[in-house]
């Protein structure tokens, strides 16, 4: 039980060397009337066949929607070595590589991740992961607090186009700190950050200035207006990007004359499953002035005592275990099995393979925007470029819609009501290379049917 | 171990790639909307290698790692038991794989009877009225925990509480958390059997505190003795208890943190619920609370109406500190802890804390009676306890460290070196409750043979690890030359 391999004998044994009667003299030091007796509320015990019983039950409860959502976390192709290598026992069941000679596996994946993470977002130098993309993004405000010397107030701009959930873990996560959010608004006819928003800061003490590319309505922003903007007034630029996205799209390092400052996102669609949110990993890259800013791990390559090369933890003196209150953060890991994950999907896609996934994507979302366009009472909400993902406006509510579509086993979409009213009846919709024409007719075959359907109701 | 591994990008032949598992190409008309002023110039440069040259490379970097798999890895503090496949295998099921996390609940309905059973299952085991899962590590969950106390006492209108205390021999974290949360930290000192120094404790709170942060036993890996007393002082000045769950193992079943006073805990998932430390993540650190900070929990929560499941988010809790993740945290851990404490029952929790603590005892004792020094030999282990080397670094110039890198060599992970702070020379050391007790008996045959070696032949000590991909490595070298990623060498 419990996976304990004591025989009696064994524990006769150990008893004795310890020089007590029972296992139970071990708890002398604990107050007698803080025991317990029982867990009850914890139900016995099942074996494994039972406990795969059930599982499979549940999931299949679950079901296997045909699901158009993204919003943050996209279904991509993950190709069968990528889980197969992962959850290897040597990768699983290791941890932080404390023992930097007995962890070089785990150490140069990660270095490789650094480095492939680097080219992807074309900045210079990239940590080992954070927990998300949102916790990420709220460590990227804490960090160009620090790195901006020259401001005082502590003021980050976000555009309402950045993940409404990421910006609400921004205030959870930094304004205990005194970090001020401040909201830039959207032009609601675009669905982009106009620049000319930015003019009421004019001379003012701001920080930073974050980005989304694309946003969260899936438009691409000015980002080299915006990031030319902030740079020239000594504001840092935190960019917050898709890595699939990154493939077609300018990376962060090249935005505007002289790139962004700190980059981060969610690694999520590098080969990582969508499991219901978790576990992701957020990267994070950065300038390498800002590298003493940046918080988690970070791994280096270094040489041994006899020459040879090899990687270690490095600049550890940023981290809570030396630093202590002092520190960057009191993050202590990272992502690590979802990292290893992002590498070896990264590998095998390549250039090639990661341009293809990027295109796919794109070339079947403008389908399904297209198809989707064509029933009655459904509209694109923002004209101008998108990139695998786009709002459509309904001429009725969302929520009835979505409900209809999910009782003949489709997900929809998101609807935005909830997160932007001002746009009305709005729907965020996405589609990825793991869609077929198919399922895009049969999407567009039953929306058609639930908008008659929600207009006899 | 295999020797060593070039790196992956060594590998790239320019038009090589694993294409197989590619999408065919897309109509480039496709991207004719997408402006060339946002477009990126060159493809990125990732590898360019075949599948199975990339499946060879990354299965010989796994086999340069030590796992719990392959080798005892007695790193204290962190709780390194065998992960069950089971749990990976049925948390891996494709409909838990393919859900959305923005999916509607009526399509999650299993998933989130599993999160809520959790959450029901960590407050019995913790005595704690409210849990929440969202927080996705250790450190994330501390964040959580002292962010309600900050906010409980605000929303009381007692805005100077700003103090967090924490003893002297604490984990990193609690002071760095406390920072973030935006608190002062106070260190108190502890007495000489491992106590806390409750005359220090009663001379540091006052109106300013807003909590303690403990963890029990502590990482000294003693228990508490003075649990209540502390909790009494404590909740007199007005603060609130945190209990830092990183050696839960030690008690699991045997005491609970919400009946010794504690008002909010963070529970390591992949410590003492089994879920995999993959290579530093990701972990899970649910944190649980008595009645006076659910109100705080952060976002989202699973509620049962019914028959049904249902999220909980800001509309349900006005008060919460708000949400730690774009969506539901770490929710394949979450599946993989929960399916841990369905496979071990009450029964088999309760043999946890048991077997921990018995496993952790049997160590000292042999330890001991091969000669090692203990720092409170007067002392119960929790399920981890601390050898002192101080007098081998004095006598042979044989220190921790290289003990430590020297069990490399003898097969063993070493333990954590040189924490805590406060007691020189350390290994902290926690075995688990999985190893048996040959292991165990073995692992003491290597310390005994190491030791036999520190005095007769101390340069093979103080110069391994021998037998690894590498020896050891130039640290100082990997932080004043930076080599953080690979550039190809100049032709």
């Amino acid at each position: 039980m419990a996976f304990i391999p004591h025989t009696q004998a064994d524990v006769a044994a150990m008893v004795d060397a310890i020089g007590v009667a029972r296992i139970e003299d071990l708890f002398d030091e604990i107050p007698q009337g803080l025991r317990i007796k029982s867990l009850a509320g914890v139900p016995t015990a099942l074996n494994e066949m039972e406990i795969g019983r059930l599982m499979g039950a549940r999931a299949r409860a679950d079901g296997a929607p045909l699901s158009f959502i993204g919003a943050g976390a996209y279904e991509h192709h993950i190709p069968a070595a990528v889980w197969g290598i992962t959850t290897r026992g040597e990768f699983y069941s290791a941890y932080t590589p404390y023992q930097a000679e007995a962890s070089q596996g785990t150490l140069q994946m990660i270095y490789e991740f650094q480095t492939m993470i680097a080219r992807l977002t074309g900045m210079e130098v990239a940590n080992a992961s954070m927990y998300d993309g949102a916790s990420a993004t709220a460590e990227a405000a804490l960090m160009a607090v620090r790195a901006n010397r020259k401001s005082k107030a502590a003021r980050i701009l976000v555009p309402a186009t950045v993940h409404p959930h990421y910006r609400r873990v921004a205030v959870t996560t930094a304004s205990n700190q005194g970090l001020k959010f401040e909201e830039l608004p959207y032009c609601t006819a675009e669905g982009i950050t106009p620049s000319a928003s930015l003019a009421r800061y004019e001379g003012q003490d701001i920080t930073a200035l974050m980005v989304q590319q694309p946003n969260f309505f899936g438009r691409l922003e000015d980002v080299d207006a915006l990031t030319d903007w902030a740079r020239a007034r000594a504001i840092l630029v935190i960019a917050i990007v898709n890595p699939t996205s990154l493939a077609l799209l300018k990376p962060p390092g090249e935005w505007g004359a002289r790139g962004a400052d700190i980059a981060v996102g969610e690694g999520q669609p590098l080969g990582v499953p969508l499991s219901s949110g978790g576990p992701y990993l957020g990267f994070m890259t950065a300038r390498m002035e800002h590298v003493r800013q940046l918080p988690g791990r970070i791994v280096g390559r270094t040489l041994d005592v006899a020459g040879r090369e090899g990687f270690t933890l490095t600049l550890q003196a940023r981290e809570q275990h030396i630093r202590r209150a002092k520190a960057t953060s009191n993050i202590c890991t990272n992502q690590g099995l979802a990292v290893t994950a992002a590498t070896i999907y990264m590998s095998l896609m390549g250039p090639q393979g990661l341009t293809r996934t990027a295109a796919a994507a794109h070339a079947r979302t403008r389908e399904l925007i297209a198809a989707l366009t064509r029933v009655p009472g459904v509209r694109l909400a923002f004209p101008g470029p998108y990139f695998h993902e786009a709002v459509l406006t309904l001429d009725r509510p969302v929520a009835p819609v979505l409900k209809s579509l999910s009782n003949r086993g489709i997900l929809g979409g998101l609807d935005l009501s909830g997160y932007f009213p001002e746009l009305g009846n709005a729907l965020l919709v996405c589609a990825t290379e793991t869609k077929t024409a198919a399922d895009v007719e049969r999407y567009r075959a039953q929306l058609t049917e639930a908008m008659q359907a929600a207009r006899a109701a | 171990m295999p020797q060593r591994e070039q790196l992956i990008f060594e590998y790239s032949r320019a038009g090589r790639g694993a294409s197989d598992q590619w999408p065919h190409e897309a109509d480039p008309a496709a991207l004719a909307d997408l402006p060339a002023a946002l477009r990126r110039a060159a493809p990125p440069q990732l590898p360019e290698v075949g599948e199975l040259e990339a499946v060879r490379h990354f299965t010989r970097l796994s086999q340069l790692n030590f796992s719990i798999d392959t080798h005892f890895y007695p790193l204290g503090s962190c709780t390194m038991k065998y992960n069950p496949k089971a749990c990976n295998q049925y948390a891996m099921l494709p409909e838990f794989l393919a859900r959305h996390p923005l999916a509607p609940e009526s399509s999650g309905q299993g998933l989130l009877a599993c999160l809520y059973e959790l959450q029901e299952m960590l407050k019995a085991v913790s005595g704690m009225e409210g849990v929440a899962l969202s927080p996705m590590a250790g450190a994330h969950g501390e964040f959580a925990g002292v962010a309600m106390i900050r906010a409980y006492h605000r929303a009381r209108g007692d805005l100077k509480r700003n103090e967090i205390i924490v003893p002297e021999a604490a984990h990193g974290t609690n002071p760095a958390t406390a920072t973030m949360c935006g608190c002062v930290v106070r260190e108190i000192p502890i007495e000489p059997e491992g106590d806390v120094d409750v005359a220090a404790l009663e001379a540091a709170v006052g109106p300013n505190t807003a909590g303690i942060m403990l963890t029990n036993p502590s990482t000294l890996g003693l228990f508490e003795r003075r649990i209540e007393e502390v909790a009494r002082i404590v909740h007199e000045a007005g603060g609130l208890l945190y209990y830092d769950g990183a050696n839960l193992n030690a008690i699991l079943g045997k005491v609970r943190p919400g009946d010794m006073g504690f008002d909010v805990i963070h529970m390591n998932l992949h410590k003492t619920f089994s879920t995999p430390h993959g290579g530093g993540g990701p972990g899970a650190g649910a944190v649980g609370v008595g009645a006076r900070l659910v109100p705080f929990l952060p976002v989202p929560l699973v509620g049962r109406e019914g028959e049904r499941y249902r999220w909980l988010t800001e509309a349900d809790l006005p008060q919460s500190i708000g949400r730690l993740s774009a969506f539901m945290g770490n929710t394949g851990v979450l599946l993989r802890a929960y399916i841990y404490m369905r496979l071990l029952g009450r029964e088999g929790m309760q043999s946890v804390g048991e077997y921990a603590t018995l496993n952790a005892n049997y160590l000292m004792a042999r330890l001991r009676a091969a000669g090692f020094d203990v720092p409170y030999p007067r002392r119960r282990a929790g399920h981890e306890f601390i050898v002192t080397l101080k007098r081998q670094a004095r006598e042979l110039n044989v220190t921790a460290m290289d003990f430590a890198k020297r069990l490399l060599d003898y097969g063993f992970h070493a333990p954590t070196t040189y924490f805590p702070l406060l007691v020189p020379e350390c290994l902290l050391i926690e075995p688990t409750e999985t190893e048996s007790k040959d292991v165990l008996d073995a692992f003491v045959s290597a310390m005994s043979q190491i030791q036999k070696e520190a005095e007769q032949e101390p340069a093979r000590v103080t110069t391994a690890p021998h037998t690894m991909p590498v020896r050891r490595l130039d640290d100082v070298r990997a932080a004043r030359q930076l080599d953080l990623t690979w550039k190809p060498t100049p032709p």
